[in-house]
């Protein structure tokens, strides 16, 4: 039997889609794009960074991956709330509002 | 072969404690409150004898005891918790989640009047005030009753169709410290009657899933659809569940109403909970006169059955509620109007008199009731109400 989380719908189109209650497999919002940018893209001056990993850490959204330059933002899921900006102890992080 | 069925002289509380048992429930989260007390301590009891294979959790308070409740029920376990009152209120919260989450719970509610003023004692109106919160409500009479109720209460709750919460509620102490003759079934019988619990989804490390998120303002409403949808399917269950429980126990309290000499009625007095024990009395007592008077027992409040309602007022021409319940500025209790609503695209146009009382533990006598349903008696004889809603309080006459 296949499992249920797999089986669940991912969007509803009608009453007859809707499950009991909401059910959604776990991790679906990966495969939703939310892109937010409320105040702004953050973007990554490499040159500045030290690798610090301070907003990988303190990204709420998780959308910050290291990668062998510096951080890497997920634009997709990155709601623009600044704080990785704020917290950067260089400046390596500015907010741009596209 | 059905297994051993044993005669028990027990109260009301025990009696739940009882049914519990016999349903055997996975996890087991209450807080005490009078008059509910009791029943957790039996269960606890229960569980620290290994007579129940439950897990029993001592919680910090009822807002605390709803939301383990559910989160455990959400892994895919039947479950139990009891509370009154103060802490069915401050469950609230809690409550609109559970049914939201569409989760089987079974919680006995021990009916007591809401503070203030402070009290301890038996009142309709803590339950009633809850009665948005997408909860099935079901109200005992007896002992026995909510022994069979906690019963029928898994199946119907459990039952897919319907996969919604249900309180069991009786009145403090009238009901729950009240002892009677009770036959607690055979485990056997129990077992076949209620199999193990099926959950259609669950948390399940090993099939991840998020079970209510947030709802999109497009479907949010389409979700409480659904939900009442399985209200209304409840009412077909509950009556189904009264049938078989009737077949194979030898009980059967008429699903979502109880009737007493209806069927010539043109009187009928509506109660909820113990009051229909003594309103038999007075229903003989006035057909000895010659007045066809008969009972309804509302057993159901959530789903409110509409139709069965119908059914049986048809050619009634007054109706005499007497209720626990009131609500300060809306004319009347919450039986008094939801019946009102119901017969107002029906063309029944009975003469309806509200009597409120029993709240804050008030006995209602046998006496009392006669007064009641005489006043009504004589407002269908003269074919006029002169006042609606009557308030019975203060001190008896002796």
């Amino acid at each position: 039997m296949s499992r249920l989380s797999e089986r669940l719908k991912l969007r509803y189109e009608s009453i007859e889609d809707l499950p009991p209650t909401p059910l959604f497999k776990a991790g679906a919002s990966v495969l939703f794009e939310t892109p937010w940018h409320l105040y702004g893209k953050p973007k990554v001056d490499y040159s500045k960074c030290t690798k610090c990993r301070l907003c990988w850490l303190y990204c709420p959204d998780g959308v910050i991956k290291m990668a062998e330059e510096g951080p890497k933002v997920d634009y997709a899921h990155c709601k623009g709330c600044g704080i990785c900006a704020e917290e950067c102890p260089v400046k390596a992080i500015t907010m741009v509002m596209e | 072969m059905r297994g051993m069925r044993r005669s028990m002289f027990i109260d009301g509380n025990t009696a739940a404690a009882y049914g519990v048992k016999l349903c055997k429930p996975d996890v087991i989260c209450a807080y005490p409150i009078t008059p509910q007390t009791p029943i957790v301590e039996h269960l606890a009891e229960f569980v620290a004898r290994g007579e129940l294979k439950a897990k029993y959790i001592p919680i910090e308070g009822e807002h605390s005891a709803m939301m383990a409740t559910a989160a455990a029920s959400a892994t895919g376990v039947r479950v139990f918790t009891a509370t009154s009152s103060q802490g069915l209120s401050y469950m609230q919260e809690g409550l609109f989640f559970a049914s939201g989450y569409r989760l089987p719970i079974v919680m006995a509610v021990v009916n007591r009047s809401m503070g203030a003023p402070w009290t301890i004692l038996a009142g309709h109106d803590d339950a009633i005030a809850q009665r948005d919160t997408g909860w099935i409500q079901v109200y005992c009479t007896r002992g026995q009753e909510i022994l069979d109720m906690i019963i029928q209460a898994y199946r119907v709750a459990e039952d897919r169709r319907v996969m919604l919460p249900i309180m069991v509620c009786f009145e403090g102490f009238v009901v729950s410290h009240c002892y009677e003759n009770v036959e607690v079934p055979g485990q056997e019988e129990v077992d076949d009657f209620l199999p193990p619990y099926d959950p259609p989804y669950k948390l399940d490390v090993d099939d991840p899933l998020i079970i209510t998120t947030f709802a999109e303002a497009d479907w949010w409403l389409g979700f409480k659809k659904l939900h009442d949808e399985a209200m209304e399917e409840a009412k077909k269950v509950i009556e189904e569940v009264d049938e078989e429980y009737a077949k194979r126990f030898g009980r059967r309290y008429g699903g979502l109403l109880g009737t007493y000499r209806c069927d010539d009625a043109k009187v009928v007095l509506i109660t909820m909970g113990s009051l229909a024990i003594t309103s038999r009395l007075i229903v003989d007592r006035f057909r000895e006169q010659g007045v066809r008077l008969g009972l309804i027992n509302l057993r159901v409040f959530r789903p409110f059955p509409r139709e069965r309602l119908l059914k049986e007022l048809e050619g009634v021409e007054a109706v005499c509620i007497v209720e626990r319940n009131c609500s300060p500025g809306g004319y009347g209790g919450a039986v008094f109007n939801e019946l009102r609503s119901t017969l107002y695209s029906s063309g029944l146009r009975p003469l309806i008199l509200d009597y409120i009382t029993g709240m804050g533990g008030r006995d209602v006598t046998p006496r009392e009731l006669e007064e009641m349903v005489a006043h009504a008696v004589k407002s269908w004889r003269e074919g006029r109400v002169e006042r609606e809603v009557t308030w019975v309080f203060g001190r008896r006459k002796v």
